[in-house]
């Protein structure tokens, strides 16, 4: 997979909605992993317990960003069972990482 | 009208009309779509099926509520679509599913997604004290049936 692939926006069907808890929606949803990142720091912390449980961020990252690394890494995140705003902080600092590798590596291949 | 087995002469003991006159409305109402069909309600719990009902609220942008409406109605796990005027327009939506993970698949992969949707609230049943339809023989008299 080409970096700037992992990168990409996905179109509305594909982008990931939170959720609160089953079928109560925020209202927030993230199309590509720079807006995954913003909005991890402004959604409420239930929102992100209720998806990290049910393991949907990782499944997102694989099946739709195709970013297997980073799948890996939130996979890791679930075992160890954080909540709240710990959880928002090492979600936050695992994608906010993720995100800046790729994102050097974006514009060391541009010409 | 609670049965659609009932007879004529039965109808028409209830509404205190002779058979033939309820015939000749029934008939009536039949060519006029006024009845739409006659069908069978099934208890489904009774058959051993597991499915859940929920209630769902779409709050949608005004513009975009007619689609919605209309793309929800189109799905086959919707059983039911309303809108409604309150504070805010609203869709509302009776939506069965097999278990819970598959209602919120649905809501999640084929509501969240519409255009315009804002936020959706969902209740599940978790049990039912009345389902019916009005009836139409506290009505006839109004309707000029």
């Amino acid at each position: 997979m080409v970096t700037t692939d992992l990168l990409k926006t996905v179109s509305r069907d594909k982008a990931f909605y939170f959720f609160l808890s089953i079928g109560n929606s925020t209202g927030q949803s993230a199309s590509s992993l720079k807006e995954f990142m913003d909005k991890l720091n402004e959604v409420n912390a239930k929102s992100l317990d209720f998806h990290l449980h049910r393991g949907d961020f990782e499944k997102w990252v694989s099946d739709v960003l195709q970013d297997q690394e980073l799948a890996q890494e939130l996979r890791r995140l679930q075992k160890s069972s954080p909540t709240g705003e710990t959880l928002r902080t090492q979600l936050s600092a695992t994608v906010s990482k993720r995100l800046k590798r790729l994102s050097g590596q974006a514009s060391a291949t541009r010409p | 009208m609670q049965d659609a087995r009932a007879t004529y002469t039965e109808i028409g003991q209830s509404l205190g009309m002779a058979h033939s006159t309820v015939h000749e409305r029934v008939k009536r109402m039949e060519l006029n779509g006024i009845i739409k069909k006659y069908t069978t309600v099934i208890d489904t719990e009774k058959l051993g099926a597991k499915n859940i009902t929920a209630i769902t609220t779409v709050f949608t942008d005004p513009k975009t509520s007619e689609e919605v409406a209309q793309k929800l109605a189109q799905a086959s796990q919707v059983l039911e679509v309303y809108t409604s005027l309150s504070e805010e327009l609203l869709i509302i939506a009776k939506i069965t599913a097999e278990n819970q993970e598959q209602l919120h698949t649905f809501i999640a992969n084929k509501v969240a997604p519409l255009p315009g949707v804002m936020r959706i609230r969902t209740s599940i049943v978790t049990r039912k004290y009345k389902e019916t339809s009005p009836s139409l023989a506290s009505q006839s008299k109004r309707l000029h049936l």
